[in-house]
């Protein structure tokens, strides 16, 4: 059975992927280094690739940086050109004219998510980024995880604290590369420091700023498989899928997926396939998981096919689902040499884990 | 010294590829605790000629390699006795999952490593997601490479600290382009072959998770309760049914895995009469800390059956070539049965067509 095959894009799909492609090579390319909570040293991180980039020969300025304070950055700021900030009122902001007219190959940029002063040309720096971008600047950019708006509930959880200004997920997501800046969390804290953050905070963090990397490069792939016409059967993440019925027993089930997917870090789906002639109270039922199911944090999907085996399996393979639970009926029959149904799934379903729950009979 | 009585602590520095900066990493940090005024020595460190790393050695003491003949061939290894002499707080140790000459004390470096740890030295040492045994059959799956040096699972587990080294692929494929990771023939040979785009983000996101996950691991060992989201779970147990057939590895790898995300007990169960086809797993299974008895077999999967039930499992992992599987099915109506995914890759499909 083969895992990866190629398919032919139809030639519309090409079209848009030439359009895309030429539009892509026109724009600047945006790298952001995320780190996880202040002091992980993304902005350093970030400063030694400009560094290194200046070395190796290419047109490196400095747009913006948070120097008050960071004397390890001193030695930095002295090889680099650094393009002296606007100044509105008494706030310090890019100056967006000034980048376009120098136009580097390379603008570094620290401290993404910074609100500009009233009266500026954009109302947050990242929309500074996307026009120097757009312009065919290269932008180097550094980011916390408390910054990113989609993270900070979670953050707030954590923490208790809310940064006041924020950046959409979609800016992280649209970056060409992001680096995650890792370092374990004890190196983090100082005790001498008046620091809110303990050690459990930061692992908590961490681990957030990790997954959230890996759900982006985990689309990067997915964007990377199809540009390529590469199907792609079985990816990083594990994705579970519940096979819904209006069986009581369905309930169980579901707890146990969303289970396993907290656990994973995974996605859970679930599939039900139309059925003729259902009472209404299994009508009920099966309205009653769905909705469970949604509550749990399932997408549910409902297939219209008379051989709901085949159409489970077709639906798998396409959604890249790694574990697939389904429901099996204990038949104590003298026939049981002969296949049923649920063998008949697992036969066919070699690349992924089937988890059979047993139901009683009938219930 | 008063070290002397506690274990030493364990750091790894987790990449996803040769190339990504792990050993330059390791190094940095070994020079930074030696400016501490930490007495630091390189147990072992694997130049491969790049400049950058090579220069973040000097000033550190090296313990030279043992040299050992192996069937007319010298190799150079780590000299772990040489190291537990020397006693430093601190050691430097390349390759974690590196496999060692025929006829050293130790069949592989994870395991001097832990001869290190045992006597109070500290080590700091490098590893890519793929060497991790649970993954192997996934990373083989993704990239088509089977890796043969490889990690158990607690052992990595047991590290005090999991730091990951990132890149992004395309500055990885500079590198590799600009000759930093390897000599020119040999780059355009690897982009050929592994380092692809695909592979290298793929292992990436592998090892972002893994990573995501040991930090997860650490907290729930920490004695004040932190919120953990999701509900209590369950209590899970896990028991594996070995069968005499290559994908009891894939069966054993899975259950390994995930037992541990599950964060449930996993032992293993085999028919007598299977014992001598069986072996291999048996010592596997040891391997990944897995406990395995073998059952007297009158009538196979109703005896599994039994034994599963007076184990108090939960979920039987069988592999799809187990016999009386169906039967085994219909025997169970009080657990799950989970039928291990053979992860099979159709080579002929590989994107690069080779």
């Amino acid at each position: 059975m083969a895992q990866k095959e190629f398919s032919r894009p139809d030639p519309d799909e090409l079209l848009r992927q030439i359009q895309a492609q030429e539009r892509d090579e026109a724009l600047g390319r945006l790298k952001i280094f995320l780190g996880y909570a202040p002091r992980v040293g993304k902005s350093v991180r970030m400063f030694d690739e400009g560094a290194r980039r200046l070395k190796r020969g290419q047109d490196v300025v400095v747009g913006a940086v948070q120097a008050r304070g960071r004397h390890d950055l001193d030695e930095f700021l002295q090889t680099m050109e650094v393009l002296p900030p606007l100044l509105v009122g008494a706030t310090e902001t890019i100056d967006v004219e000034a980048v376009l007219r120098r136009a580097p190959q390379v603008c570094l940029i620290d401290e993404l998510a910074r609100e500009n002063p009233l009266g500026s040309r954009h109302r947050y720096r990242w929309q500074d980024v996307e026009e120097l971008c757009a312009a065919g600047i290269h932008v180097i950019g550094a980011i916390n995880l408390q910054h990113v708006c989609e993270e900070q509930d979670a953050v707030e959880r954590i923490t208790g604290r809310r940064a006041s200004t924020c950046v959409p997920a979609t800016f992280i997501r649209s970056a060409d590369e992001l680096v995650i800046v890792d370092v374990p969390a004890e190196e983090v804290v100082r005790p001498d420091e008046r620091n809110y953050l303990t050690a459990s905070h930061l692992s908590q963090l961490r681990e957030l700023a990790l997954l959230l990397a890996a759900q982006v490069v985990e689309e990067q792939l997915q964007r990377y498989m199809e540009k390529h016409g590469i199907r792609h059967s079985w990816g990083t993440q594990e994705r579970i899928l519940v096979c819904i019925t209006p069986r009581s027993s369905v309930r169980a089930m579901i707890e146990s997926a969303a289970r396993a997917t907290a656990r994973f870090h995974g996605q859970m789906l679930a599939v039900y396939v139309q059925q003729e002639d259902l009472s209404r109270e299994e009508e009920e039922h099966l309205r009653a998981h769905m909705e469970y199911s949604k509550q749990m944090g399932a997408e549910v999907h409902i297939l219209h096919d008379a051989e709901a085996i085949g159409a489970i399996l077709r639906f798998a393979r396409e959604e890249r689902i790694t574990q697939l639970f389904i429901g099996h009926t204990q038949r104590k029959s003298w026939k049981f040499w002969l296949p049923n149904p649920v063998e008949r799934l697992i036969a066919a379903a070699e690349g992924m884990d089937v988890r059979l729950f047993p139901q009683a009979r009938g219930a | 010294m008063s070290e002397q009585k506690h274990k030493g602590k364990l750091k790894i520095f987790l990449g996803y590829a040769a190339g990504v900066g792990k050993t330059y990493q390791m190094l940095t940090e070994a020079q930074h605790l030696r400016q501490q005024g930490c007495d630091v020595v390189i147990g072992y460190f694997e130049p491969h000629g790049r400049k950058e790393t090579i220069a973040q050695t000097e000033g550190l003491e090296t313990v030279p390699r043992l040299v050992r003949g192996h069937r007319g061939a010298t190799f150079e290894d780590m000299d772990t006795a040489g190291i537990l002499a020397r006693h430093p707080q601190v050691a430097a140790v390349d390759e974690f999952a590196h496999t060692n000459v025929p006829g050293s004390d130790r069949p592989k470096r994870w395991q001097d490593v832990m001869v290190l740890l045992d006597a109070g030295i500290d080590v700091l040492t490098s590893l890519n997601v793929q060497h991790i045994e649970s993954l192997n059959d996934q990373v083989w799956h993704v990239t088509g490479i089977r890796v043969r040096e490889t990690v158990p699972d607690w052992v990595v587990q047991e590290a005090d600290e999991v730091v990951m080294v990132d890149v992004t692929p395309r500055a990885l494929l500079h590198r590799l382009e600009r000759g930093v990771v390897y000599s020119p023939e040999k780059a355009r040979k690897a982009i050929e072959n592994f380092f692809t785009e695909s592979n290298l983000t793929a292992l990436r996101e592998l090892a972002l998770r893994q990573t995501a996950h040991q930090i997860e691991e650490k907290r729930d060992e920490l004695p004040t309760p932190v919120p953990v989201r999701g509900n209590a779970p369950r209590e899970e147990r896990i028991l594996l049914w070995l069968v005499p057939h290559p994908s009891s590895a894939m069966l054993i790898r899975r259950g390994r895995r995930v037992s541990d995300y599950l964060g449930s007990p996993c032992r293993a169960v085999y028919l007598e009469n299977d014992e001598a086809a069986v072996t291999p797993w048996l010592h596997f299974c040891r391997n990944l800390r897995i406990a395995v008895s073998g059952i007297p077999c009158a009538d196979p999967a109703r005896n599994i059956a039994d034994y599963a039930r007076a184990m108090g499992t939960t979920q039987i992992f069988v592999t799809r070539n187990t016999p009386e599987l169906a039967k085994l099915v219909r025997l169970v109506n009080d657990m799950q049965v989970t039928i291990v995914a053979e992860r099979v890759r159709a080579d002929s499909h590989k994107p690069n067509g080779t």
